[in-house]
């Protein structure tokens, strides 16, 4: 277990490094690199080469990423000439509130995805099965932004039931109006319910086929007991992996929703920025979402290690990832 | 990415390959598929849109570069079936034009995902080890990052035309595969054929391209499908951003968010179109990626 969660950390740090160096390599992507991104584009080539002395950019890159690096790490990620502000105060302000609507929205999304894909296996092959397969079907198939803006038609626009636009203001200004938040979580829960309840569906599938729900039946166990206690419980410990890694996912449609509702998170702010061309802020959100999906990936294998025991933890070809 | 990449990203690492291909055998997963009635439906589905873009335009005359303000936003009737936009183009005739674009970029930027994740996926797979460890921990680090915030990025730095569509995509995508591909080579190296040439001198490419890959064909094929189906709702999401083609190209994920704004008006005609023909390709290319599933005997949860 110790030699598990060791290596799997070390596995984290590398690939931390890695989205540093991905995101310092994005700046040096731009046409006249990071000066070109922190004076904007109106900057003359003058300006730009008296930027880069003053700054050691005219240094080797492998100096300059050390020193980029090291302000990252106190956390300094350059500041936004176009808001006038530190990233790092931009990214304190706005990350609270698209976790909260990332959070409640996947939370939701879990709890009715797994009795819903449980349902699903156990009535497989009949008339509600389909039904509720097709809808899901449908709804992963279709845009977020196009799902957020045919809840507003309805639910707003006709029904005036709740409001199409998001709280704005500070994260506790955003609980004053729990009405108006209610479509933009309802938009992620929905495109998510989608695809997990597929997944959970077949994991399900999976498990019943499997000797001990034979031997559970044949002993006479209840059904009920059989899917709660037995099925259930093995057919979910994946998901808490496929939450680690479905992140990058959820905060591309976080992304898109909070655009569509003006919702005040990193997604919006990194949208912003990218119109404004405001690039210290948009590789801030790359950076800071980059490191919270690493962290939350190992996170979910740790949960998975400690909730499922038969996980093998060293050695096998299967977990050398 | 959608969810569908991200559980099969799971299986790279979870089930070191499956080689359903061998399973099947031979020609058998052609007459599984067939059988399938609603891959077949997909892929007919598939056809009869890819026909209707690149043929339609041959039978259905329309001007799909003026702009005509005095006829926009007019409602269907005679002569223009779906009415007209915006700016005055025949509905009808752009539903044709925008498929095409999507359709190119969707293909366009699955195939680039998919070639280089094979490569990928499959050098680091057979090679093992150390080589692999660092060529799956770049995988782990792309993939950490959203691929709509990098594509947010790559679309300020380069202004999208349908290559730059293609490539972008395409180079946002190819993880997956390779962790799909990398799993699979990673259980087929020690296989007796592959020891085998390894043993006879056989050079490490060719082994990689006559063993390896052609063994993996089956997860090849099934992620191709699915890649398609993700990069058309890709597209359309950036468009939706403002970061899609530049008029008077378009597609039909532009088409959707430009009628989006007339959404209030009434207009239904500017949104239904474009947005059901999205859904339907869409859910076209997952029905076939899950029947090819099926007929490769893949794990559901894996492929």
């Amino acid at each position: 277990m110790i030699r598990f969660l060791s290596r799997r950390c070390s596995q984290a740090v590398i690939v931390l490094l890695l989205v540093s160096i991905i995101v310092f390599g994005l700046t040096r992507l731009l046409p006249g690199g990071p000066a070109r991104a922190i004076l904007g584009v109106h900057a003359t080539p003058t300006n730009i080469a008296a930027f880069n002395r003053e700054n050691g950019l005219d240094s080797p890159l492998p100096a300059q990423y050390w020193h980029w690096l090291s302000g990252v790490l106190t956390g300094n990620f350059g500041f936004s000439y176009v808001l006038n502000q530190p990233v790092s105060s931009l990214l304190a302000q706005r990350l609270p509130k698209t976790a909260f609507l990332a959070g409640v929205s996947v939370l939701l999304a879990v709890l009715i995805a797994v009795p819903l894909g449980l349902y699903q296996a156990v009535r497989r092959g009949r008339a509600d099965d389909y039904a509720v397969t097709t809808v899901t079907f449908v709804l992963y198939s279709t845009p977020a932004f196009w799902v957020a803006l045919l809840l507003i038609d309805v639910l707003a626009v006709r029904l005036h039931v709740f409001p199409a636009e998001a709280p704005q203001g500070s994260f506790s200004a955003i609980f004053s109006d729990p009405g108006a938040l209610v479509l933009p979580v309802a938009t992620i829960t929905l495109v998510s319910i989608a695809a997990f309840s597929r997944y959970i569906r077949s994991s399900v599938l999976d498990e019943l086929a499997q000797d001990y729900v034979r031997m559970a039946r044949s002993k006479g166990a209840r059904r009920r007991v059989i899917l709660t206690r037995h099925v259930l419980r093995n057919a979910l410990s994946p998901v808490v992996t496929l939450l680690g890694l479905s992140l990058p996912f959820i905060l591309s449609g976080t992304l898109i929703t909070e655009q569509v509702f003006n919702y005040p998170g990193v997604g919006l702010l990194a949208f912003n920025a990218a119109v404004a061309q405001d690039y210290p802020v948009l590789l801030g959100v790359v950076l800071v979402v980059g490191i919270g999906t690493v962290v939350g990936s190992l996170l979910a294998d740790i949960g998975y290690a400690l909730l499922d025991p038969r996980v093998h933890y060293a050695g096998d070809a299967g977990s050398a990832r | 990415m959608s969810l569908e990449n991200v559980t099969a990203a799971l299986s790279g690492e979870e089930h070191a390959g499956q080689a359903g291909a061998e399973a099947a055998g031979g020609r058998l997963w052609l007459r599984a598929f067939a059988g399938n009635r609603l891959a077949v439906a997909g892929l007919a589905v598939v056809i009869l849109l890819t026909l209707f873009s690149f043929i339609g335009p041959l039978l259905y005359h329309t001007d799909q570069i003026h702009t005509r303000l005095s006829l926009e936003t007019l409602a269907p009737g005679a002569g223009r079936p779906l009415g007209t936009d915006n700016v005055g183009y025949d509905q009808l005739g752009r539903l044709m034009v925008g498929g095409q674009t999507t359709l190119e970029v969707a293909f366009g930027a699955a195939a680039v995902a998919v070639v280089l994740g094979v490569l990928w996926g499959s050098a680091a797979g057979y090679l093992g080890g150390l080589v692999d460890g660092l060529m799956m921990r770049i995988v782990d680090a792309l993939l950490a990052i959203p691929a709509l915030l990098l594509l947010l990025f790559l679309a300020t730095v380069f202004r999208p035309t349908v290559l730059i569509l293609i490539i972008v995509v395409g180079l946002t995508a190819w993880l997956v595969p390779a962790r799909l591909v990398r799993g699979e080579a990673l259980s087929l190296r020690n296989r007796e054929y592959v020891l085998a040439a390894r043993t006879m001198g056989v050079r490490t490419p060719t082994i990689i391209f006559r063993h390896i890959v052609t063994n993996s064909i089956g997860t090849i094929l099934v992620n191709a499908t699915f890649q398609v189906a993700d990069a058309i709702l890709v597209v359309a999401a950036l468009s939706f951003l403002g970061l899609g083609i530049a008029p008077p190209a378009t597609n039909w994920g532009a088409m959707l968010s430009d009628g989006l704004n007339y959404t209030y008006s009434g207009y239904w005609w500017l949104t239904y179109p474009p947005g059901i023909a999205i859904v339907l390709t869409v859910v076209a290319f997952n029905l076939i990626g899950d029947g090819l599933r099926d007929a490769f005997g893949l794990d559901a949860r894996r492929a």
